[in-house]
């Protein structure tokens, strides 16, 4: 069975903020859209972004980590948002995994808005339906587009490439390699709701030099009829 | 209920047509990437990376996914407007007139301009990205008061890297982070290459890279650094030093590439009584190789202890020691370095940077040890200049990039010759795992173009000799009268900023209003927003830009605005200019002036439009060739007289830099029918061509031509037939600078030509050293360090890099007001909270805003983003929009000019060498506001009033292409 998601790699995310945006235009045009904005140019500004990036500092001064997250629906295999929708708006497909709300039965109970641990979701004050992210799935089925495009629309726009789109129940696809290799992870596994979408660490690389390294026969001090003085020697110049 | 969804998630939104799907390049930037614009029933549906392109591949940026909303925004300027007689600047009274009345008034008072006095006319411009067009309107009119916004950006950067290395970090150069292992990014670096850097940082951590970020400030790209380096601003010169004589303590320099690519072995006269002290020796005998810039230099041959021409087969220079040559004393480049950073151990450094001087340590071992140990070699044959041949291109696999956070410093030049130098000791200059040029660069060290030479450069009716910028190689190239005063309204090119390549903007209000050196009349701007965030000093220079004269007139008669948005800068306009938004244009991204071009080849590229412009809007390149052609320029008049270009197209396709050069400002599809490359003909299908191949035209070069191309006879044969260089003479990297020693000794009265004014021998003595070196901020040293300890800085969010979208429905979410940040311990100590309310206060002013404690910055920084506070009612704003309201501007706190010195002068907050805007140098305190006073940001601007043309408001927007917009 498929379970199409979103596999984000938190080691290259630099927090550009191209998915959120990018997933506003195609979305808000799109079957899902529009997506509303309130107060566009006045005071306190809020819209309907299925996909958001979210910046916190981890650890103290100077061992600090600053860490870009974005969010957006997890499409989680048991997802909690279904079950509590009284009117059977909030489903998961079967065929893909891919969870939705369908606006014609919606009620904009906000039921679940309050069972999703994730808050992920975003209810249109105008309309009153509670809508989300579709994982673009008015692109990635599309004939009419190349294959290579047939993805969600923040996954071809992230520059870092920090978004892989893929079938996570497949393990030879690119995003459960990515998971299984990189140590990939579900957000608040302890919730029982077995995200699809999944993501990846910080890896950190570092790099050792040895002492002896600093030394090599073939230094060119040697040429000058100089030698190469221990690093703390201060009278190299002499 | 049924099971079966009654939504279908897939449907096409109904529509009466299809959507069409036109290519052409963003410029929500200066990035510059290839979009595929999708429009639907005449809106712009969706705008997304086009994979075709070379530059981006498809990807695409925040601000480029919201192109829609900067279309759209109700701040759209759309007709041309004249402020109302008898209303005062500033109050946004304004008259809608018509385009024609516009260029009539226009064209009278240029007229008369041009015919008496034509420096009364000054153009500056913004992010302008066709500077060769405008250079050339302002060359043509035969003013040299004409400059883009590369003074108050980051001219530190082209300067200090172009004089050392003949290239930049810019459009010009970058990081080889396909080949690199070791990346280091050295301050605020993250616009200009924004979309192709993620992706190649991405890629470099991938495939296991290692990324250092030295940055007082973790955030932008160094969130994903594997190393966070905190360093305090301004002090980068000192890190540089120290890590160049860690490199040389431990002879972990590329010797090879330093004795045959760089000056190191040049030998300089050390006789202090010649006055061709710290001049390269030079064989009048030998072979200069260019007349037009001689390199009959010397070399210490090790083998016969003998000096010799460099380069001399079979011969190899000493890089140390002291030698003679008859009676003069002479030591090689090198061994001056040596003895310059010879103070400058890793504990000097740590006492000025803070960084342990165990980190700094380590830090020139990873380098050093790395690009030593991890050699790079391709199999590409090639030939150097000299006539040697090598089988193979080899590289060292460190890799460094760095913007503004080194350049907008008073002592930025010189920690950027710094950078470049350490660069070339690693031998990593345009070779693989380094840093690689992009075309038009490497060019000659200093580049050929000159500023004018004096006052008598500037005649009635007569264009300028040359370009009004240029790159002065000696003291007789300064732009200066007699007296050694200035000729330029902002100073650039004379003794106060020599080498000022892309002019002070950031002083051109100021000095016109105090009218010194002169008065001008006109001043008109494009793109540039004076009266806020792209001057320092902003609410004096507002009060000056309403000054007036005894007489009652403007101390600035005419203020000219062009843009596509209200800002706080067009309620100064006494005539607005409505100028199109990027959809709406032509536009080419020209080889003439910053291309887009790769690593492997030149690429330029267009904008062709997607939509008709809005209301009776006019993209300002029609504005420009309109008014030549009226004013009759003469390479916008033929022979007869009559108008020699239609409109910007027929311009582009057309003009040639000289008759029959086959030199455009396009390189892809020249000669009659496009068959030709970089050179030929004018093709009159060159539009289409374009079209056809996703608005860009890229020429991959030979691999043997890819590499090493200061020094490569082969890429050098080429790039002057397609008329890149003027010479084929290699470009030998100068980690000495004996430019820059010419106006040391024209200050110390050794030079003939050219001479300082008495009051500026000093300064220019000082600053002009051929060596890098490291000395306190201008405005530090000037600055009550104990009653102002911090400093404060700006960086732009990778959401608003280089953009202008406080307008930007979409954008603005993201960030509608800026916090202060600083590090906790500090705010806890000042007694400030978290989300409190502040005093940030220098000696020049102060302002109240909302703190935010962070980890993130070094305890003696505070910073914010920059350009996010607005004024209120700008940019289409509501009055108490959060920018205006919680957000602030921090240029409040920096001056445009230093404190009058001890002779009562004052010298811009800049470089002394380059002119570059000293915006990081400011120094601060805080402390909490007090619980009664007003919960909104300080200082506060009368709200602006809508003027004719506007959009409305809405209060809901619920944006769906092609059902009219709301």
């Amino acid at each position: 069975m498929t379970q199409l998601a979103l596999v984000i790699d938190l080691n290259v995310c630099v927090g550009c903020h191209a998915c959120v945006t990018n997933c506003k235009q195609w979305n808000t045009s799109g079957s899902a859209g529009p997506l509303l904005d309130a107060n566009p140019y006045e005071a306190d500004p809020t819209g309907t972004f299925f996909n958001r990036v979210q910046t916190f500092e981890v650890g103290t001064y100077p061992n600090t980590q600053t860490v870009h997250f974005p969010k957006s629906c997890l499409h989680c295999e048991d997802p909690p948002c279904v079950p509590v929708c009284p009117t059977g708006a909030s489903y998961k497909r079967k065929e893909d995994g891919i969870v939705l709300v369908d606006y014609d039965k919606c009620i904009g109970c906000k039921y679940c808005a309050w069972a999703c641990p994730y808050g992920v979701r975003e209810f249109d004050e105008q309309r009153k339906v509670m809508t989300k992210c579709t994982l673009c799935v008015d692109r990635i089925y599309d004939e009419a587009l190349p294959e290579s495009e047939r993805k969600p629309a923040c996954v071809l726009a992230c520059p870092a490439g920090a978004r892989i789109f893929g079938d996570v129940h497949d393990p030879e696809s690119e995003a459960s390699v990515a998971i299984s290799d990189n140590g990939g992870y579900a957000l608040m596994p302890e919730c029982g709701t077995q995200p699809a979408n999944h993501y990846l660490p910080r890896r950190k690389t570092a790099l050792k030099i040895q002492n002896e390294q600093l030394y090599r026969s073939a230094n060119p001090l040697k040429v000058e009829g100089t030698a190469p003085l221990p690093p703390s020697s201060e009278d190299f110049a002499t | 209920m049924t099971m079966r969804p009654l939504h279908d998630p897939m449907a096409k939104p109904p529509s009466q047509e299809p959507c069409v799907v036109r290519t052409t390049t963003c410029y929500m930037c200066a990035c510059r990437c290839g979009i595929r614009v999708h429009v639907r029933d005449g809106e712009v549906r969706y705008i997304e990376g086009n994979p075709e392109h070379p530059l981006n591949k498809g990807v695409i940026c925040a601000k480029g996914s919201s192109g829609i909303m900067k279309q759209y925004s109700p701040a759209r300027l759309t007709r041309p407007l004249l402020r109302k007689p008898g209303s005062e600047r500033g109050a946004n009274e304004y008259t809608e007139i018509s385009w024609d009345e516009a260029y009539a008034l226009l064209e009278a008072r240029l007229r008369k301009l041009r015919a008496t006095d034509p420096k009364q006319f000054a153009l500056f411009t913004g992010r302008d990205q066709m500077q060769a067009l405008t250079g050339l309107f302002a060359r043509q009119f035969g003013t040299p008061n004409y400059a883009a916004h590369g003074g108050f950006c980051s001219v530190n950067m082209a300067a200090g890297m172009i004089y050392t290395i003949g290239g930049s970090f810019w459009e010009f150069g970058g990081p080889d982070l396909e080949r690199a292992r070791l990346f280091f990014m050295i301050g605020t670096a993250e616009d200009h290459h924004s979309n192709p850097l993620k992706s190649a940082i991405a890629k470099f951590k991938r495939n296991g890279g290692r990324f250092i970020a030295i940055n007082p400030v973790r955030t932008g790209y160094a969130a994903i650094a594997d190393e966070w380096v905190p360093i305090k601003p301004g002090t980068d010169g000192a890190l540089m030093l120290a890590l160049i004589r860690e490199i040389i303590a431990l002879g972990l320099y590329d010797r090879d590439f330093l004795t045959r690519y760089t000056n190191s072995g040049q030998l300089v006269n050390q006789d202090p009584t010649s006055n061709d002290f710290g001049m390269m020796m030079r064989n009048p005998e030998g072979d200069v190789i260019n007349p037009l810039r001689p390199h009959n230099f010397y070399w210490w041959d090790r083998h016969t202890a003998a000096p010799v021409a460099t380069h001399t087969e079979g011969t190899d220079p000493a890089l140390f020691g002291e030698f003679f040559m008859g009676s003069t004393p002479v030591k090689p480049a090198f061994q001056l370095l040596k003895e310059r950073v010879y103070a400058c151990t890793p504990e000097w450094a740590e006492g000025i940077t803070g960084i342990p001087a165990d980190t700094i340590r380590r830090l020139a071992h990873e380098m050093g040890v790395t690009a030593r140990d991890q050699k790079i070699e391709l199999p590409i044959a090639w030939t150097d200049c000299w006539g040697q041949q090598h089988e193979s291109v080899t590289g060292s696999p460190v890799a460094f990039h760095a913007m503004r956070g080194l350049a907008a410093h008073s002592n930025g030049f010189h920690a950027i010759r710094a950078l470049a130098i350490l660069m070339s000791l690693l031998g990593t200059i345009d070779r693989p795992g380094g840093f690689r040029h992009k075309s038009p660069y490497p060019r000659a060290i200093p580049p050929n173009a000159r500023p004018p030479k004096g006052p008598q450069a500037v005649k009635p009716n007569t264009p300028l000799d040359g370009a009004p910028l240029g790159w002065p190689e000696s003291p007789d190239d300064l732009f200066v009268d007699e007296a050694g005063q200035p000729v330029r309204i902002d100073k650039g090119f004379s003794w106060e900023y020599p080498l000022s390549a892309h002019g002070l903007m950031h002083n051109v209000i100021t000095n016109a209003w105090r009218g010194a050196p002169y008065p001008i009349d006109t001043l008109l701007l494009f793109m540039a927003n004076m009266a806020w965030n792209s001057s320092m000093n902003t609410r004096n220079i507002r009060n000056m830009l309403v000054d007036k004269r005894e007489d009652g007139e403007y101390k600035i008669p005419f203020i000219v605005v062009c843009d596509a948005f209200q800002s706080e800068t067009t309620a100064f306009a006494d005539l607005i200019l409505p100028d199109t938004t990027y959809l709406e244009r032509h536009d080419c991204m020209s080889m003439l002036d910053r291309p887009i071009s790769e690593y492997e080849g030149p690429t330029d590229a267009v904008r062709i439009p997607v939509l008709p412009p809005k209301g009776e809007c006019r993209p300002f390149q029609e504005v420009l060739i309109e008014l030549a052609s009226r004013l009759q320029f003469p390479a916008f008049t033929t022979a007869e007289g009559q108008r020699k270009f239609k409109d910007y197209p027929d311009f582009i396709v057309n003009y040639e830099t000289a008759p029959g050069s086959g030199i455009g400002f396009l390189t892809g599809w020249r000669g009659k029918h496009g068959e030709k490359s970089m050179r030929g003909e004018p093709n009159p299908m060159q539009w289409e061509m374009y079209a056809k191949n996703n608005c860009f035209h890229h020429e991959t070069l030979p691999p043997s031509y890819q590499y090493m191309r200061n020094w490569n006879r082969g890429y050098m044969q080429w790039a002057q037939q397609a008329g890149l260089r003027r010479d084929n003479d290699p470009i030998v990297i100068h980690i000495y600078s004996e430019f820059l020693q010419s106006f040391r000794l024209a200050a110390q009265g050794k030079r003939p030509g050219k001479q300082p004014p008495d009051n500026l021998r000093h300064r220019v003595d000082t600053y002009f050293d051929p060596l890098p070196f490291w000395h306190e901020s201008l405005e530090q040293h000037q600055s009550d360090n104990v009653r102002y300890p911090l400093n404060a800085i700006t960086q732009r969010p990778m959401a608003m890099y280089h953009s202008w979208d406080s307008q930007n429905a979409w954008l603005r979410q993201i960030h509608a007001h800026n916090y202060l940040y600083v590090n906790s311990a500090t705010a806890q100590a000042a007694g400030v909270e978290d989300g409190g309310w502040l005093w940030v206060e220098s000696q020049w002013g102060k302002v109240r805003c909302l703190c935010r404690y962070s980890e993130a910055v070094e305890p003696g920084t505070v910073w914010t983003w920059n350009a996010i506070g607005k004024s209120s009612g700008a940019w289409g704003l509501a009055a108490d929009a959060n920018e205006s309201q919680k957000g602030f501007l921090l240029n409040h706190l920096i001056s445009e000019e230093l404190a009058a010195n001890g002779e009562g002068q004052r010298f811009s907050n800049s470089d002394p060498v380059t002119g570059q805007a000293a915006w990081y140098d400011v120094k601060v305190r805080i402390y909490p506001a007090q619980p009664d006073e007003a919960k909104h940001s300080w200082p506060q601007f009368d709200t602006m009033k809508a003027i004719p043309g506007m959009g409305r408001l809405p209060a809901w927007l619920s944006f769906f292409a092609g059902k009219g917009g709301q």
